[in-house]
């Protein structure tokens, strides 16, 4: 059914330093178009296999493609193909926000680089902040001008290296937002995270990196099968603390309403009248 | 991607030059040093140290360039070490650009953000009385020792820029390069030190260098002292930029 390539492969893809095996033979497939998460704990190896594919680190075994190119061969085309968010926000504080875009657009050897950075300053609705210095910008707007800075030149391919961590709840909302707005352009986002809840969010298809290899990987439907049945209780859903933070700083809703019905994505949330009492599926004996 | 090299590197340029025109305390600290060295030499210890019939300016001078360019390459290897950290450094690297443009620019910032602290140095230095009857042959010829000395040092930063771990480590290296012209010709003639300390003063480069610098810009004959001044920029320089490229590409992998 697939008869195109996919953006990236990646077969038996091994790396130590020194003593430490940190990829034991990872293989997966990206498919072109899609949002890929690459998920696990702290020191999994996720960084690892971005810069590997960023053409950053070079492989001790295995095979790794990008939009076709080889990573140890054809790094150049590779690098055109790509664009790498790395786990800390590549940004110059000096710089405005808008230098910051357009020294990347010149670096890219386009053409117009006034007009692509006013155009992306929008878009990241960073147009009003465009002119100051990055250092007075707080995490989450670095962030959205780390991604949008990313976005120059239309790269077929992007990796995005835990692009949440250390974002507070609202900003983190802000990125999801970019990153499937990304996806629906028809870019190809490979993103590392140690979050369930951001993959479950985003991706369409998850693999979860564990101890240098991949031990799941498929669509959030596929790897809820993975455990068994679910069994159907009653608990009492308290609201979260960030329940909370998000329903009293966001302005646009009603705070009742938001805490009430917050529970939209967490399940087939129910209707029994109990605005505080949501059905959630649950493992039974996972641990078997 | 050489076709890049060049255009690539201009952009660099200019991003890293944003850095110093907006942070001029970075020029500031750079000359504020060499500038109380040079008021606490001149009006402070001068009248004790006989320099023969030159004024102790005059003397002086040449050892206060070196010592400001030295304190301005502890900034090239803070710059680098900063890119480095901060993944702007590994954003560069993963675009389509010519990876080496990425330390030509850190480069070509040092040599002009030092061209800029000499000159200041020496306006102050013009203000306290010093005076030269050196030509524009002459003026060149110090120009481009100081521009060859730069260069030198400033590839040992890059060394010390990329394989630093900290902030402090990344400047501290430049401590050395400061404190050589004090035990050089640069602030009293060599032939009132002991023994082992004159030896050592008179072979170690700064020596030659100021010695050099002194001969063009008093307008005296130049004696041999160039050769080995160019030895040993030249010499260290190779050794520097060799060095400095492999810790590059071992970075870079």
């Amino acid at each position: 059914m697939i008869t195109i390539d996919p953006a990236i492969r990646i077969r038996g893809l091994e790396k130590s330093y020194q003593d430490v095996h940190v990829l034991r033979g990872v293989d997966f497939d990206v498919a072109r178009g899609s949002i890929f998460a690459l998920l696990g704990s702290n020191g999994a190896g996720k960084t690892t296999v971005v810069k590997t594919l960023s053409t950053l680190l070079k492989p001790d075994a295995g095979t790794a493609t990008v939009d076709g190119f080889d990573v140890v061969s054809q790094p150049a085309n590779v690098r055109e193909s790509i664009s790498l968010t790395g786990q800390f926000a590549a940004v110059d504080e000096t710089l405005t926000g808008r230098e910051n875009l357009v020294l990347v657009a010149r670096l890219r050897h386009l053409e117009d680089v006034g007009r692509i950075a006013d155009e992306l300053l929008t878009r990241f609705h960073l147009a009003e902040a465009g002119g100051r210095a990055v250092s007075t910008y707080s995490g989450g707007m670095r962030r959205r001008l780390d991604i949008a800075m990313s976005l120059i030149g239309d790269p077929p391919v992007i990796f995005l290296d835990e692009p949440t961590t250390g974002l507070d709840p609202q900003s983190r909302v802000e990125v999801w937002n970019s990153v499937k707005d990304l996806a629906g352009r028809g870019t190809t986002v490979l993103l590392t995270t140690q979050y369930l809840d951001e993959a479950e969010q985003l991706a369409e298809r998850i693999a979860i990196l564990h101890e240098g290899r991949i031990v799941a990987n498929g669509t959030l439907a596929d790897l809820k099968r993975l455990l068994p049945p679910a069994q159907v209780e009653y608990v009492e859903k308290q609201p979260t603390l960030e329940d909370v933070f998000l329903a009293i700083i966001d302005n646009n809703n009603d705070i009742d309403h938001d805490i009430d019905h917050d529970s939209d994505h967490d399940s087939d949330s129910d209707t029994n009248g109990n605005g505080r009492t949501a059905r959630v599926a649950r493992a039974a004996g996972s641990d078997r | 991607m050489t076709t890049h090299f060049l255009g690539d590197t201009v952009v660099l340029l200019g991003r890293s030059m944003r850095h110093i025109t907006r942070s001029l305390d970075t020029i500031v600290t750079v000359t504020i040093m060499p500038i109380a060295l040079m008021l606490l030499f001149v009006y402070v210890f001068g009248g004790a140290i006989d320099t023969g019939s030159e004024r102790y300016v005059n003397y002086l001078l040449p050892g206060i360039l070196l010592i400001t360019i030295a304190m301005g390459i502890s900034y090239t290897a803070f710059r680098l070490f900063t890119d480095m950290k901060s993944g702007i450094f590994e954003r560069f690297q993963s675009m389509p650009i010519a990876r080496s443009s990425v330390l030509w620019a850190h480069v070509l910032t040092s040599l002009v953000s030092n061209l800029i602290s000499l000159v200041i140095v020496m306006l102050v230095a013009l203000l306290m009385g010093f005076r030269s009857p050196a030509g524009v042959l002459a003026w060149l010829g110090v120009a481009g020792i100081l521009m060859l000395f730069t260069l030198t040092v400033t590839w040992l930063a890059v060394i010390a820029g990329l394989s630093a771990k900290t902030t402090d480590g990344a400047g501290a290296f430049s401590y050395p390069i400061i404190f050589l012209p004090f035990i050089s010709s640069a602030f009293v003639p060599t032939d009132t030190m002991p023994g082992p300390v004159r030896a050592f003063a008179e072979h170690q480069p700064v020596t030659s260098i100021v010695n050099t610098i002194r001969d063009l810009i008093t307008q005296q004959p130049v004696s041999t002292d160039i050769w080995t001044a160019l030895a040993w920029c030249f010499g260290v320089l190779v050794v520097a930029y060799a060095l400095a490229m492999a810790t590059y590409h071992r970075k870079i992998a």
